[in-house]
């Protein structure tokens, strides 16, 4: 049943003058699902996901979301459908407070975007969402810093405020967890769980901990192509996984 | 009443009494610049696009308020006016090509259509070319307010550039303005938030260039001419000297900057000549490596660093 996949990839292929970045990937993602994208570095999985958010145009091949078709759509339009990414460097609006940064996202929908002529005050009545999506994430007691300041491990906390403060339908991670401490990365790791209920998430990640711990599903890409997939019990036990990420299969079970 | 609104009063007070102790001619010229840094400090400061060609909308609305008060004999207001739809339909255009790019780029093509702008100000029939648009009589406001008294003029210049100063507080200030941080501060996020940045730039540009526009046709009517000076790139750099020099992002620095520099071009004239370009540059070195931030925005830094150590 095609509902039960909310994107899905079709033959997705982009060439860099000659270099093949990402060869043939259909990816299926299940509504409701977790879904990890993992493979060794330069395997294509940030490409991956600007194709995908149309941050980077496809070469060949088609992305469904909900069934319809969204490989000509713009980056900003893909975003209004529900599907609403991250970014590898942390992407907050560093000079602006953590509550504007937050407004920024909610104010898309109040409407009024365009009006120079009325006061900004007129975005006070978004303040109270905004504090409650921030006490979400536990920031509520950071409201007035301005985001520069806040610990790197906030500040990716704060990015999931502003991109649930969309209520996507599809959230895409890119690496999440990337560059934090343990206890950062339990607590970013709890922050994605508990806000994928009613949502999909799918997520570039690295750390096998937060793979294994969340995850529902797992695709392995390597050199641009899909290696496997599957939930992480079976990903793992694979021989072309295990080599993908240590060498040979054989220096891996002898490890 | 808040601090803030003593500071802005206390201002506009200044503003008021500035004639009868200083030149009008002069505070008018301050007043036109800092409209002109302003406007340009909109799409610097606050987008973060860095124009190179926003002479081309100050010299454009200078020529065509010119004309259409001289050769047209609209009213003051009107020729103002049109100067000004003038050089925002020029910005929509110049705008709508440049914002494609970005940084350097982005700057490249202003300064390019900007001095494809200028060459027709040059080969034009209507402006007069090297002798530029002389003679542009001032009117009367609402036909019985006799501009070519300095005084009267002073005050309309002073409504003008109030007016223009508030609408570009409320845009930096408003819902709109605040798309417009969040695009300086980090555009593939403002993207990934269903944002088309592009229009949000070109309707800044639009508004920069108007009000960019507005300066320039003010300034044509202090004058009373409009010549190739007004169009011409170096003018470009001024006003980014200006902006840099008096601290981008923040409201008041344009403001200052301008000041700074018209006063001294002014001062500097007829006493060191042609050496007044070197002490710009020399002002412009000193202000980038030693107090970045500007004038207002170091004031500010200060200021903040001062509460940190209190609390």
């Amino acid at each position: 049943m095609a509902d039960d996949y909310i994107l899905e990839t079709d033959a997705l292929v982009k060439e860099f003058k000659g270099f093949v970045a990402v060869s043939d990937v259909s990816l299926k993602v299940r509504r409701g699902h977790i879904h990890a994208l993992i493979g060794p570095n330069g395997a294509g999985k940030t490409t991956c996901f600007n194709l995908l958010t149309k941050f980077l145009e496809p070469t060949r091949g088609r992305i469904r979301f909900n069934g319809e078709d969204i490989t000509l759509e713009a980056p900003a339009q893909i975003a209004r459908r529900g599907i609403v990414r991250s970014f590898q460097i942390s992407a907050v609006f560093p000079h602006l407070t953590v509550l504007e940064n937050v407004r920024i996202a909610l104010q898309r929908k109040l409407g009024g975007s365009f009006y120079f002529w009325r006061s900004d005050s007129t975005l006070s009545r978004l303040d109270d969402r905004a504090i409650e999506l921030l006490a979400e994430v536990g920031l509520d007691s950071y409201v007035d810093m301005v985001a520069v300041e806040l610990p790197y491990g906030r500040k990716r906390a704060l990015e999931i405020a502003t991109t649930l403060a969309l209520d996507p339908e599809l959230m895409l991670l890119d690496e999440p967890t990337q560059g934090m401490g343990h206890e950062d990365v339990d607590r970013v790791m709890q922050l994605i769980k508990k806000v994928s209920t009613r949502r999909t998430i799918l997520m570039v990640e690295h750390n096998m901990k937060v793979v294994s711990g969340i995850s529902d599903m797992i695709t392995v890409l390597a050199r641009g192509a899909v290696l496997a997939e599957g939930p992480y019990a079976e990903v793992a036990k694979n021989p072309l996984v295990i080599e993908a990420y240590m060498g040979t299969s054989e220096e891996a079970a002898q490890a | 009443m808040s601090r803030r609104a003593i500071a802005y009063l206390m201002l506009l007070a200044a503003g008021l009494a500035a004639p009868f102790f200083i030149y009008p001619v002069l505070v008018m010229k301050v007043l036109c610049f800092a409209l002109f840094a302003c406007a340009f400090n909109l799409l610097l400061g606050y987008t973060g696009l860095l124009s190179f060609g926003h002479a081309a909308f100050f010299g454009a609305a200078a020529y065509v308020a010119g004309h259409a008060i001289k050769v047209w004999g609209l009213p003051t207001e009107l020729g103002l006016l049109a100067g000004t739809i003038a050089a925002g339909a020029l910005g929509w255009a110049v705008g709508s090509l440049a914002i494609r790019r970005t940084g350097i780029y982005f700057a490249m093509v202003t300064l390019a259509l900007a001095q494809m702008i200028y060459f027709f100000f040059l080969e034009a029939s209507f402006t007069g070319g090297e002798d530029g648009l002389q003679g542009v009589p001032r009117g009367a406001l609402l036909g019985f307010i006799d501009l070519s008294n300095d005084l009267n003029l002073y005050y309309f210049v002073l409504a003008i550039f109030v007016f223009a100063f508030w609408l570009i507080y409320r845009t930096i200030h408003s819902p709109f303005g605040q798309i417009l941080k969040a695009i300086r501060e980090n555009e593939p996020r403002a993207i990934s938030l269903g944002y088309d940045v592009a229009k949000y730039k070109l309707l800044a540009f639009v508004l920069s260039a108007a009000l960019a526009g507005l300066a320039g046709a003010t300034k044509m009517l202090v004058f009373k001419f409009a010549t190739l000076t007004d169009a011409h790139w170096h003018l470009s750099g001024e006003v980014v000297l200006m902006t840099i020099l008096g601290g981008m992002g923040t409201v008041f620095g344009p403001l200052v900057g301008s000041s700074v520099i018209v006063v001294l071009q002014n001062e500097l004239a007829d006493k060191v000549g042609s050496l007044v370009t070197v002490i710009m540059g020399s002002i412009f070195v000193i202000c980038v490596l030693l107090f970045r931030r500007g004038i207002v925005g170091e004031i500010i830094a200060f200021y903040k660093r001062m509460l940190g150590q209190k609390a």
